[in-house]
């Protein structure tokens, strides 16, 4: 068995990252994932690696970019006011086609907001966040280890799809600490022919770019682009289901709020009521069939959020509104106690809110 | 016959888009005969700005990236960055560089990023145009400054090669233009020594072109290249503003 250290969240995802083979780190400091920053800004001198504080996550993105282009397993990482400033970049590197990892751990907004934990950017980084038609791989992990997991297996996807992966995490999961291990995913590598590596007069020059005047040109690359997204909703979905097999009650939930709910689903059982628990790991590719088929099932969805209400949005589109979904959240930094959770399980049961 | 002109290698056979009597033709010429002059178009990586220049990656030979507007110069730290033996350079506008990109330009200097800026400055928005530039002088009439730029109002043009001077950080900073052929050949000289300070591994160089847009300002080429000898040069004088090796050099003396 692999050896287990106790690890902050955040580092982990660092540690993570320097072992799925980054050596380039582009950040700017923001509450609350600067341990992330700190950890690259030690190690990376030492293993040969980058660290470069950039003047703005506008620019450190642009630098992520350049890195992307150059061919380089390269990352930045932020929280929820930094990653709307990431907006113009994520789009840039979208629509040029080229693998980048980013990472937002949450924190409440809108606006300057807090630095409290959130999962109120779902929609943005699900549903787009920068300009144009683009999607990015998420990935929510619930625990430290997952931090670690998911950051090797986020550099492993935006290789082989040569697209955005963001670890979508949230201030509790990046602050607390949990033993974790660091050999369970491996590293995967793909060739990058399109690199910006210089010609050395052995081949036509690349162009890495997203501009097309020609709208017939610009529409087929969207399509092309569609196409491969359609791959990844098609292979890469991941979840976890939590007493699922007879349950009568759904309980939704990601990350951090995902580690509350199942509490709550353990606590609804042990008063004899049939709840169980599904975990999307994809924020996107969300995991549909999954919902779908539960909806076959239980009687009623509850989803619980740190938000005003993001992912029961597509909860709803997957169970084609075929049973009632009640939402259970806080918002703003606040984290929902079990025992809430717990009311909205009695209330499901019940038929009402 | 004797060949006695010829276009360089490092520029592609693509026709250009520019128009007619635009002075860019001219500096992407002097930029690829500086890329030729060193031998570095197999490892050169170039930076397109969004602007006049937007397709200048169809223009170059070398690998190329368009970047989004203003942030080549962040765009160009990110490939230096990991390719430290890549020659990379950007290619960018008045609006792009002196506007909302002047945050990267400035942090690009001050960090003596080893790489190559060349700063066309014409003193309005092209591509979009004919706004109101970051350089646009006193009084200049633009789409967005109907009645001519009123410095109480929208402030004073900025001069990019006397700020950046001030910083510690460049190697080389210089104000050129390409308004008769003796500016053109002392561009083409100042041009070259920026890509050879990145060769030499001495860190930030950006070269001002003082350049003319006639479709623009309204006027026939003969008319604007007029213009920048009696309006532009006087607010944006042509010299070296920074350069770091020759100092030092003269202080050792």
């Amino acid at each position: 068995m692999a050896e287990r250290i106790l690890m902050k969240g955040n580092e982990a995802i660092a540690e993570a990252a320097i072992q799925a083979g980054c050596r380039h780190y582009f950040g700017y400091p923001i509450t609350p994932q600067t341990e992330i920053a700190a950890y690259m800004a030690k190690k990376m001198p030492k293993i040969g690696g980058v660290f470069l504080q950039a003047e703005s996550e506008i620019a450190s993105i642009n630098m992520v970019y350049g890195a992307a282009a150059a061919g380089m397993r390269v990352m930045t990482s932020s929280s929820s006011p930094g990653i709307s400033l990431k907006g113009e970049g994520l789009s840039y590197i979208a629509g040029s086609d080229v693998p980048a990892f980013v990472v937002n751990v949450q924190r409440g907004g809108p606006g300057l907001g807090g630095i409290q934990p959130s999962q109120s950017d779902y929609f943005q980084s699900t549903k787009g966040g920068g300009h144009g038609d683009y999607r990015m791989i998420v990935l929510a992990p619930a625990s430290v280890q997952e931090m670690a997991s998911l950051t090797v297996k986020g550099f492993n996807l935006a290789d082989k799809y040569s697209m955005l992966s963001m670890i979508l995490a949230d201030g509790t999961i990046g602050q607390m600490m949990e033993p974790i291990s660091f050999e369970d995913v491996a590293v995967e590598h793909y060739p990058k022919p399109w690199a910006l590596t210089g010609t050395e007069g052995k081949r036509k020059h690349n162009i890495v770019n997203s501009l097309y005047l020609n709208p017939e040109v610009l529409e087929q690359k969207n399509f092309e682009r569609y196409e491969k997204y359609k791959a990844v909703e098609a292979s890469e979905v991941l979840y976890e289901t939590y007493m699922m097999d007879d349950a009568e009650i759904g309980v939704a939930a990601f990350g951090i709020a995902a580690r509350v709910a199942k509490n709550a689903v353990a606590a609804a059982r042990a008063e004899g009521i049939k709840a169980g628990l599904i975990r999307p790991i994809t924020l996107w590719p969300f995991p549909k069939q999954v919902l779908k088929d539960a909806a076959e099932q239980v009687k009623a969805f509850v989803s619980v959020e740190l938000n005003m209400g993001q992912m029961i949005e597509d909860i709803r589109l997957a169970t084609e509104c075929r049973r009632p979904v009640t939402l259970c959240n806080r918002a703003g930094g606040m984290i929902p106690s079990p025992e809430q959770v717990l009311q909205s399980i009695h209330a499901a049961v019940k038929g009402g809110n | 016959m004797a060949i006695v002109f010829e276009k360089p290698k490092a520029l592609t056979d693509a026709v250009l888009h520019y128009c007619p009597g635009c002075p860019h033709g001219i500096i992407h010429r002097l930029v690829a005969e500086a890329i030729d002059t060193l031998g570095i178009e197999g490892r050169a990586i170039g930076v397109a700005p969004v602007g006049c220049a937007v397709m200048a990656y169809d223009y170059f030979t070398c690998d190329m990236i368009e970047a989004a507007h203003g942030r080549a110069p962040a765009t160009a730290t990110g490939i230096k960055r990991c390719r430290p033996d890549n020659i990379v350079f950007t290619y960018q506008g008045d609006g792009d560089l002196a506007s909302i990109g002047m945050a990267e330009t400035v942090h690009a200097a001050a960090r003596n990023e080893n790489i190559t800026v060349i700063f066309v400055n014409n003193a309005i928005y092209g591509m979009t145009g004919g706004q109101m530039a970051p350089t646009s002088l006193p009084g200049q009439v633009t789409q967005t400054s109907p009645y001519g730029r009123d410095v109480n109002h929208c402030g004073w043009p900025i001069r990019v090669c006397e700020l950046l001077a001030t910083l510690e950080g460049p190697e080389y900073v210089a104000r050129v233009a390409v308004n008769n052929v003796k500016n053109v050949k002392s561009a083409g000289k100042a041009i070259l020594k920026a890509f050879q300070n990145q060769v030499d591994k001495k860190g930030f160089s950006l070269i001002e072109v003082v350049s003319a847009c006639p479709t623009n300002w309204g006027m026939t080429p003969q008319q604007a290249l007029k213009w920048v000898e009696s309006d532009m040069l006087p607010y944006y004088p042509l010299g070296v503003y920074k350069d770091r090796s020759a100092a030092k050099e003269a202080e050792s003396k």
